[in-house]
């Protein structure tokens, strides 16, 4: 497929995908496995009992010691002073202009220790952004790139809980969503949250990088008896675009608002100045533009990223993520539209490779899991 | 995998079935493997024209789309409209899941077609 598979970085998991006989493509520079047993298959699994994924390409860089609460402040938009030690945020790392360096996940370790989990593809850029602007903020500020130093596994499904209670003391119900605590899984200590990019329940395990497949292998065995199967990142994008989670490259970047995005809420409304927060106010008062819409393919056809939504033959808008899920099973997808074509129940008109297919505005998130009891 | 010998093949991952005057085409299982499941098939109505080495159409997989090339030229005839509502028999059983069938013209061109031992070759 690529002759450059040797220049990708490999997970610590790699040899687990390739014992599954996954199929692995590159991403972000990365050699990873795009399914297992099918995308289907494991969609499904994640609905309806457990999937099991890599998520070790993700980045995680530390900020700690005197100050380490101002400089997270200053660089994301989210309110980091809200944290408990043991509680977790999604935020945005923004620019000046307010939009987004990337989206990631503010973990509280201490009360002046932060850990953030950013997009494989960005690290390098984020760790420069982060160095350079936090400084700005808090001056000797420490800021430490630990991304190779962890394997990182998201469990995820209903009975993602079961399945790793048979591997650990650590009182998982007690862990809240968007909490996390520390303790032993098969006998190596590591980080457990209860966090996922599915829309399901479940949890992601951060261990140190050499016992990753020891605690990889002990999921896969005790998930047996419950239905998991190891997922891809084919059915990670179709499960996170069908909870309507956006995803960093596809449905914003560096052209794009906190606001425009249509996640005001990981907007610290309250705090002091951070970047981009002028733009992001005024914003927020006057409203943007463009604004990101879920939509429902009306006419039989898959709109995908960088499809146009047009309107009497011009362009007025892009499709940012566009799939047939498998759960849900429809063709939907998320697109900029200007406030005039926002509303839920607008016909949209999107050009498909030169055909003009009629959708429709629907809420989002197009799938909800029930509550559980 | 072992290719049916009946059929023959193209570059592009297509068989072609020939029957007197007319042609079956599908998708060859190494097609299916490397697309992954397909959600949606885009296939011209009955009375088109398919022309060898053009575009008829589009195959879609959860993640990505693919252009179908027609291997031979002449009149569609029939198309297999179950695909429509079950796009994953392309999956499960490729080498039965015709797409269309093809009215050959006289002397109409065709792409190069391979047997089964030279595509499964092809497909490693």
């Amino acid at each position: 497929m690529t002759d450059t598979t040797a220049t990708l970085k490999q997970t610590p998991l790699h040899a687990c995908h390739v014992a599954l006989g996954a199929r692995m493509v590159p991403f972000g520079g990365w050699h990873m496995p795009v399914e297992y047993s099918g995308i289907i298959a494991e969609h499904m699994a994640v609905r309806t009992a457990a999937g099991l994924f890599d998520v070790s390409h993700m980045g995680e860089v530390e900020i700690a010691g005197p100050g380490a609460l101002d400089a997270v402040q200053h660089i994301t938009s989210n309110d980091a002073s809200k944290l408990a030690i043991g509680q977790i945020q999604y935020s945005a790392l923004t620019t000046p202009e307010g939009t987004f360096v990337d989206d990631l996940l503010v973990y509280r370790m201490g009360p002046s220790h932060f850990l953030l989990v950013i997009n494989a593809g960005n690290i390098d850029k984020d760790v420069a952004w982060i160095q350079q602007r936090a400084a700005e903020a808090v001056p000797g500020v420490a800021v430490v790139n630990s991304s190779d130093r962890y394997a990182l596994m998201a469990l995820q499904g209903p009975r993602a809980e079961a399945i790793l209670h048979t591997l650990t003391a650590i009182d998982l119900p007690a862990i809240r969503y968007y909490w996390f605590a520390h303790g032993e899984i098969a006998g190596v200590r590591g980080t457990v949250s209860r966090t996922g990019y599915t829309g399901e329940d479940g949890f992601e395990i951060m261990v140190p990088s050499a016992q990753g497949p020891r605690v990889w292998d002990a999921l896969m065995a005790a998930g047996d008896a419950h239905g998991l199967k190891a997922a891809g990142l084919g059915a990670r994008d179709t499960l996170r675009l069908e909870a309507s989670m956006r995803l960093y490259g596809n449905d914003m970047d560096e052209t794009r608002t906190v606001v425009e995005a249509g996640l005001g809420w990981i907007v610290g409304w309250k705090k002091p100045a951070f970047l981009g927060h002028d733009v992001l106010y005024a914003q927020k008062a006057a409203g943007t533009a463009q604004v990101l819409v879920g939509f429902e393919m009306i006419d039989r056809a898959i709109a995908r990223h960088g499809h146009l939504v047009v309107a009497d033959g011009v362009q007025v808008g892009v499709v940012t993520s566009g799939t047939q899920t498998p759960f849900v099973n429809k063709a939907i997808g998320m697109a900029y539209v200007p406030q005039a074509l926002a509303a839920v129940g607008t016909p949209l008109t999107i050009d498909i490779r030169g055909r003009q297919a009629r959708a429709v505005v629907v809420p989002m998130p197009f799938y909800k899991r029930a509550k559980s009891a | 995998m072992s290719y049916p010998t009946n059929l023959q093949y193209t570059k592009e991952h297509e068989w072609v079935l020939v029957d007197g005057q007319t042609a079956s085409v599908g998708i060859t299982d190494f097609a299916q493997q490397q697309l992954g499941d397909v959600v949606y098939v885009d296939l011209p109505e009955v009375g088109a024209t398919v022309e060898a080495g053009r575009n008829f159409g589009t195959i879609e997989s959860v993640k990505a789309v693919s252009d179908l090339y027609a291997p031979v030229t002449g009149t569609v005839i029939e198309v297999n409209t179950a695909l429509k509502d079950s796009p994953q028999d392309l999956n499960q059983r490729p080498h039965d899941a015709w797409m269309i069938k093809v009215s050959l013209v006289d002397g109409g061109a065709m792409v190069e077609l391979m047997d089964a031992a030279a595509y499964a070759e092809v497909a490693k």
